[in-house]
């Protein structure tokens, strides 16, 4: 590889690690209200403790290996069939990605 | 000198006694306890004096958490979700017996005679029969509705006969199981439609309601003819407009039954639809501000209180019940999760999550009466819940 196309192309990684993190991020006021929200409101449903209930755990073992794309869009739109109702009045996008990926690692306290 | 030694000890006596008796003897008919979810512990109360008077922790996970009462009302056993069944002592204030029965529960209740207590559970999907007095395990129903495939149980609920109905949410089922002989429960099966979401049975113990979630209407079976079979009720409710997204399941008990009439919850539309309770045909419907969760009538009947699911969380509603009208509309603080009627109702206690405090209402005036500071509460169970079939 060439210098010159080794450069746009390391450029293009940055920019792409770039922009997964700037997801990834809601104010430190607003993550407070999505850890309550999740703990407290998804949580009737998934269990405060996110070990499931009507609704499926939402732990790291039984999310690992799911595309995160689908769960964002569970978030958001539901999942018809289900009594899964759609948040996309209460949550954006971004915020929906931050919490799939806590959800992931192991949610907040 | 002796006589007056003897007269001495004699009233000593009877004022040790008093004393004694003060401290030791007394009843239960006043109080209750209330689930605080978050932190695994409850605070007990007495509705009296309107102050709790005891805190207990180590319970678990007590989100979803409910609370059957022994026959004599002196015990509460709480049924928290991680499957923790606990027996506590109301007077002296301390947990008698703690067991862990299944991974994730969702409720329970108790038999006719008090001596079989019965956890539902989600995981494994069934519901399971305990002694009252020891908690020991004396036998269990799987959910198995088809070879293989457990649902998980809800709506379940004692009726006459030391008999127990409930819904399987993916079965799509009402079975009662009859524990005349605790060790071996028998067990039929009714079709009820898709989803039961909770279920509750009459306060005379004859009818079974399951509420569904998958389809509009209401599944009903008269225990006292089973062999009529189930069949549903308020069909098609939503008169095929789209559904309002619902945040929160609606909770259904025997208090939904008041003035002649059962007063129930929709699914997906803000509205209380109301029943019939001899027909069982719609007689009216009551538009309200939200996604009710609790709909409950009061121990006279003559209103219903209505709390609601995210995001309206944070009001309450009163419905006259014979004028069927909204008549009060409150704010008892963010996110009410529960409301419980003292024994002849003449308050109500509210929880209100987020404030971490119940506030206590004259049913009468709608005022304030108090409030007291409880971390996180949901559940509000007051013992007069004993002696009530289908709890």
């Amino acid at each position: 590889m060439s210098s010159s196309a080794f450069l746009p192309a390391l450029l293009a990684i940055l920019l792409d690690g770039l922009a997964t993190a700037a997801w990834a991020e809601p104010p430190a006021a607003r993550q407070k209200e999505l850890i309550h929200l999740v703990r407290q409101d998804c949580g009737s449903c998934h269990g405060l403790t996110l070990q499931g209930g009507l609704g499926p755990a939402l732990l790291p073992a039984t999310l690992a290996g799911k595309p995160v794309e689908g769960l964002v869009a569970t978030i958001m739109g539901g999942r018809t069939g289900t009594p899964m109702p759609p948040w996309h009045r209460f949550l954006a996008e971004d915020e929906a990605q931050w919490i799939v990926d806590k959800l992931m690692a192991g949610f907040p306290e | 000198m002796k006589r007056i030694a003897q007269l001495f000890f004699a009233g000593l006596m009877v004022v040790l006694l008093s004393a004694c008796a003060g401290a030791s003897l007394r009843g239960t008919g006043d109080l209750g306890l209330v689930i605080e979810r978050a932190s695994g512990h409850v605070t007990l109360v007495n509705t009296s004096s309107r102050q709790p008077y005891a805190r207990i922790g180590g319970l678990g996970d007590l989100s979803h958490a409910s609370v059957v009462y022994s026959r004599d009302a002196r015990y509460a056993f709480v049924f928290g979700r991680d499957g923790g069944l606990t027996k506590i002592d109301l007077l002296q204030g301390l947990i008698v017996k703690r067991i862990m029965q299944s991974g994730n529960a969702i409720g329970g209740s108790i038999s006719q005679d008090g001596r079989i207590v019965v956890a539902q559970n989600y995981t494994p999907g069934g519901i399971k029969a305990f002694d009252s007095e020891t908690l020991e395990l004396l036998s269990e129903v799987p959910a198995e509705y088809e070879p293989g495939r457990f649902s998980k149980v809800v709506g379940l609920a004692d009726v006459p006969g030391n008999k127990f109905a409930y819904a399987l949410f993916d079965g799509g089922e009402i079975w009662v199981s009859d524990f005349s002989d605790p060790k071996r429960p028998v067990t039929r099966r009714f079709p009820a439609g898709l989803q039961p979401y909770d279920g509750l049975v009459t306060p005379d113990g004859r009818h079974y309601l399951a509420g569904l979630f998958g389809e509009d209407g209401i599944a009903l079976l008269d225990l006292w003819q089973p062999e009529k079979g189930g069949r549903k009720i308020l069909e098609k409710y939503g008169r095929g407009e789209e559904k309002l997204p619902v945040f929160k399941m609606p909770h259904l008990r025997g208090w939904s039954v008041a003035a002649g009439r059962a007063w129930l919850p929709a699914i997906g539309r803000h509205e209380v639809l109301v029943a019939d309770a001899t027909t069982w045909k719609e007689t009216a419907r009551v538009a309200v501000k939200g996604q009710p969760v609790f709909v409950m009538a009061s121990p006279d009947g003559r209103q219903i209180w209505v709390n609601f699911a995210f995001p309206d969380n944070g009001w309450v509603q009163v419905i006259d019940t014979l004028t069927g009208k909204v008549v009060q509309t409150l704010q008892p603080g963010k996110a009410v999760l529960h409301m419980e009627f003292t024994p002849r109702g003449e308050a109500v206690w509210v929880s209100a999550r987020d404030d971490n405090r119940v506030v206590i209402y004259d049913t009468r005036t709608f005022r304030q009466l108090g409030d007291i500071p409880v971390q996180s509460p949901s559940g509000i169970f007051f013992t007069s819940r004993a002696g009530r079939i289908g709890f």
